[in-house]
């Protein structure tokens, strides 16, 4: 009681500190106007031109990724990723409900987080954005061409997947960690023997480097710590991983409180490549589990689901030299590395400090033994032998700490609700700007590579207030743009963005618009139910099943009369899209129908179910504004009594 | 006439450019086409400057009831011109080299010209005609059937050559490179004439 009492006393003490310093500033920048200063036209893309920057938005509990263009803050697209989404039939129609299969079942939902892109050594090269899911652990990977989800891969022995999904410098892995520890194998136990029995989960999923798939190469089985957030070591420090962690006290109640107590708890460093290497010559044990690596292909425009029944795991004590504890100040939460590799940022949510460690006096203390004992047999390098330095009194509550390319750090301070600009090495603070309100996470583009680019910062927002006009009690979510090119960090732009936006991440327009694809080509079109040629538009029955081959093409199906359905049939529509051509997909729907509509891009097939429940002619028609004859882009079903003898015929044009 | 003969040679090759370049392009823009839709006419056949254009341009067709871009094997010119373009480079060439042995008068290669010419303005003559049938001759079942202010039924002949405003489409007929350089071997032949004809004063002399 009388440590948090000290606590308390500190926090407003250091509020007190760091508010005295910039009452007046916050006032003046909240009235910023577009006229005393050229923001405006800093962040405007005029009519028709394109925006410098990808920006890669988590739509944190909506599931989702959200692309926004920089600096415009313009919203393109949500890329439908871990939750269902009627407008685009993810997880409704038949093709992409394997998708969203877990060992659970089928999860129409999910809690997005950390996107990251792919990088090859150490830049990025835009080929895919990886993010992880929080509440069904799982790693999802989007395809740039298409961008759209190519592949989701549960992770097993898993509980609140948070500090995934960072990708090592070449795409070698994507690694997510386990935020709350659980019994592995899981079982019935009391929740109060969590102490030395529950363990944490680190798994290092393997990237094809021509393909993308992924597999998981191996779980490292940690103490029973909340592993919060994580990163992969560049340059010097590449075949290295940093995890931070917070509740080294193994509390299993009230967190708040009895997980704070520890002055210092850990960042592990994992020495990936020296167990790889373990790995590769046969150590590990597999053990038996459950879990999904759900794959779609652009050929078949159609996803599998397979379940996997075991995984291989790695006792860290089993791979001396392979693990280390770096002791680091408060419940650190976001851990990241600057560009060279060479400093490791632990930002203590409970601290005003940042602790920076430096990697060769890191390697040094190893070499050395300058330990400080063990938790669970893992060493503890002594702090002060691994320390750099810190950022001292940089603000209250820092959460993740981004790099620009002229060696500064950007930390964000949740409670403190601002961005500070330091230098690394020096360690002295250079900047800081307030935020509306409480920054999370914050994103440069390229941040997270050797190869930052320095131009943008974007503020993730976690409370927005009156920044905007109100809509009720829930309003919108929020992100700043700030201009970093000078001395001082200029706000540019508020803008909304979807869900929570956790993390983002940015890449430079020119890298990945030129791959993005316009059309399927419908000759190489491997859908099982597709109808590549007009002519094969058919409706065939299968006792109670019916399956409709149908074409669509400006402006008209193909068949649009449809006689000899019954009541008690299944009814598939097996939809192509004919059209060839850029921006012209068409979208079907039938009254009834439970389910979505259907939106076929071109050269796709896309299958919804409807069970007609009543005798009649029911319509369907065209749900996307595809032409000047979209409202003439209609059909009929006739539907008959169960048991009639109406016979099943198709047609189009005839009279 | 040594010169003349290899000029008249180069000039009656470059007509071979024809089996390898468009000898036209019509290119199709509107507000929904940033990028326009585009065909390049070969003397062998109509082709999509991209992959669809064809299928895409057959596709906005429908809607004024035009008939769909020739394939190769529906015009007997696409098997006419060939030969024609094949036969005359290779009479050329003949005609180039037995002038480059004196065999024949400097008068040949205008000759060549001068039937080449008038088999030019026969292709565009046919040409022309066909563009005028695939714009005017429209299916009287056509889902738009528009008028012109007159009253008269608007028809869609995109022009021989230049640049006209069709309803939405900015359409633009120009020739392509298997002309220029067709149009580039032709002058030389008349430029061999003129070599052969300074080469044969000299002898006389």
């Amino acid at each position: 009681m009388k440590k948090t009492i000290n606590i308390l006393v500190s926090l407003i003490m250091v509020t007190g500190l760091v508010s005295c310093n910039n009452g007046e500033n916050k006032r003046e920048n909240k009235g910023q106007g577009a006229l005393a200063t050229n923001a405006a036209e800093k962040v405007y893309v005029a009519p028709g031109e394109h925006d410098e920057f990808y920006a890669f938005l988590s739509g944190g509990f909506s599931g989702q990724l959200s692309v926004y263009g920089l600096p415009s803050g313009r919203l393109f697209k949500v890329i439908p990723v871990f939750s269902q989404d009627a407008e685009k039939a993810w997880g409704y129609n038949e093709e992409t409900k394997p998708m969203l299969e877990t060992s659970y079942g089928f999860v129409p939902w999910g809690d997005a987080h950390h996107p990251d892109i792919s990088q090859t050594n150490g830049e990025l090269d835009g080929r895919w954005v990886f993010i992880n899911e929080n509440n069904t652990p799982r790693i999802a990977r989007i395809d740039l061409t298409t961008f759209e989800t190519a592949e989701i891969i549960e992770v097993p022995n898993s509980a609140g997947n948070h500090s995934s999904s960072f990708v090592t410098e070449n795409t070698e892995y994507v690694v997510a960690g386990t935020r709350f520890s659980v019994p592995i194998p899981q079982r019935d136990m009391p929740i109060n023997e969590y102490k030395g029995n529950f363990k944490g989960s680190l798994s290092f999923i393997s990237v094809d480097p021509e393909s993308g798939r992924m597999a998981i190469k191996f779980q490292l089985m940690m103490p029973g710590f909340d592993y919060d957030l994580s990163h992969p070591g560049r340059d010097k420090s590449h075949g290295w991983f940093f995890f931070t962690t917070y509740n080294t006290e193994e509390a299993n109640s009230l967190l708040e409180v009895n997980a704070s107590q520890n002055d210092k708890d850990f960042i592990a460093a994992v020495n990936w490549k020296k167990i790889e290497e373990y790995v590769n010559n046969g150590g590990g044990t597999k053990v038996p589990t459950k879990y999904a690596h759900n794959v779609y292909s652009d050929e078949t425009h159609t996803a599998t689901s397979t379940m996997i029944n075991e995984v291989l795991t790695v006792n860290p004590l089993d791979v001396p030299g392979a693990v280390y504890f770096l002791p680091t100040p408060k419940s650190p939460h976001g851990c990241d590395v600057d560009p060279t590799g060479e400093y490791i940022v632990g930002n203590g949510k409970l601290s005003a400090d940042l602790t920076v460690h430096s990697f060769t006096k890191m390697l040094a203390a190893i070499e050395n033994k300058r330990f400080d004992g063990e938790a669970y047999g893992i060493p503890i390098l002594k702090f002060e032998d691994v320390l750099a330095g810190t950022v001292k009194q940089a603000g209250l509550g820092p959460l993740h700490t981004e790099f620009d390319d002229k060696g500064n750090g950007y930390t964000t301070f949740f409670i403190s609700s601002e961005v500070v600009k330091w230098k690394v090495g020096t360690w002295e603070v250079l900047d800081r700007q307030p935020v509306f309100y409480s920054v999370g996470h914050d994103m440069i583009p390229g941040g997270n590579s050797r190869k930052p680019f320095g131009k943008y910062l974007v503020a993730l927002n976690k409370i927005t207030k009156d920044r905007y006009l109100p809509t009720g009690p829930e309003v919108t979510q929020s992100a700043q743009l700030f201009d970093i090119t000078g001395e001082k960090m200029e706000l540019l732009l508020d803008f909304p963005t979807i869900g929570e936006p956790h993390y983002a991440a940015g890449i430079p327009a020119d890298i990945v618009a030129k791959n993005s694809r316009q059309i399927f080509k419908l000759a190489e079109n491997k859908h099982p139910y597709a109808t590549i040629d007009g002519a094969d538009a058919r409706v065939e029955r299968k006792g109670n099943e019916v399956h409709i081959y149908m074409t669509m093409i400006r402006s008209h199906f193909t068949p649009d009369n449809i006689e000899g359905i019954k009541v008690g049939d299944k009814v598939y529509f097996h939809v192509t899209n004919h059209e060839q051509d850029y921006d012209v997909p068409h979208g079907i729907s039938m009254i009834g129908a439970n389910t979505s509509e259907l939106l076929i891009m071109p050269g796709q097939t896309e299958t919804f179910v409807w069970y007609p429940k009543q005798p009649g002619v029911w319509p369907f028609y065209c749900t996307d504004f595809c032409s000047a004859l979209h409202q003439e882009m209609q059909g009929y079903v006739r539907v008959s009594p169960a048991g009639s003898s109406t016979e099943l015929k198709w047609s189009l044009g005839e009279d | 006439m040594k010169k003349a003969g290899i000029i008249m040679i180069i000039g009656s090759l470059l007509l071979l450019g024809l089996f390898k370049f468009p000898l036209w392009n019509i290119m199709l823009g509107a507000p929904q086409y940033p990028d326009p839709l585009g065909m390049d006419i070969y003397i062998e056949g109509i082709q999509g400057v991209d992959e669809f254009d064809i299928q895409n341009i057959d596709g906005l067709n429908h809607y004024i009831g035009m008939k769909t871009i020739p394939k190769a094997e529906d015009m007997w010119e696409f098997q006419v011109f060939p030969l024609v373009i094949g036969g005359m480079a290779a009479i050329g060439v003949i005609i180039g080299l037995l002038g480059f042995f004196g065999k024949v008068s400097y008068k040949w290669f205008l000759g060549w010209f001068l039937l080449m010419s008038v088999l030019g303005i026969m292709g565009m003559y046919d040409f022309n005609a066909w563009l005028i049938d695939y714009g005017t001759n429209l299916d009287p079942k056509a889902i738009m059937k528009l008028l012109n202010p007159d009253g008269s039924p608007m028809t869609y002949k995109p022009p021989l050559m230049g640049y006209q405003k069709m309803l939405n489409f900015d359409v633009d007929s120009w020739p392509a490179t298997g002309a220029y350089m067709m149009f580039v071997g032709m002058m030389l032949t008349v430029v061999a004439f003129f070599v052969g004809k300074g080469e044969y004063k000299k002898i006389e002399k």
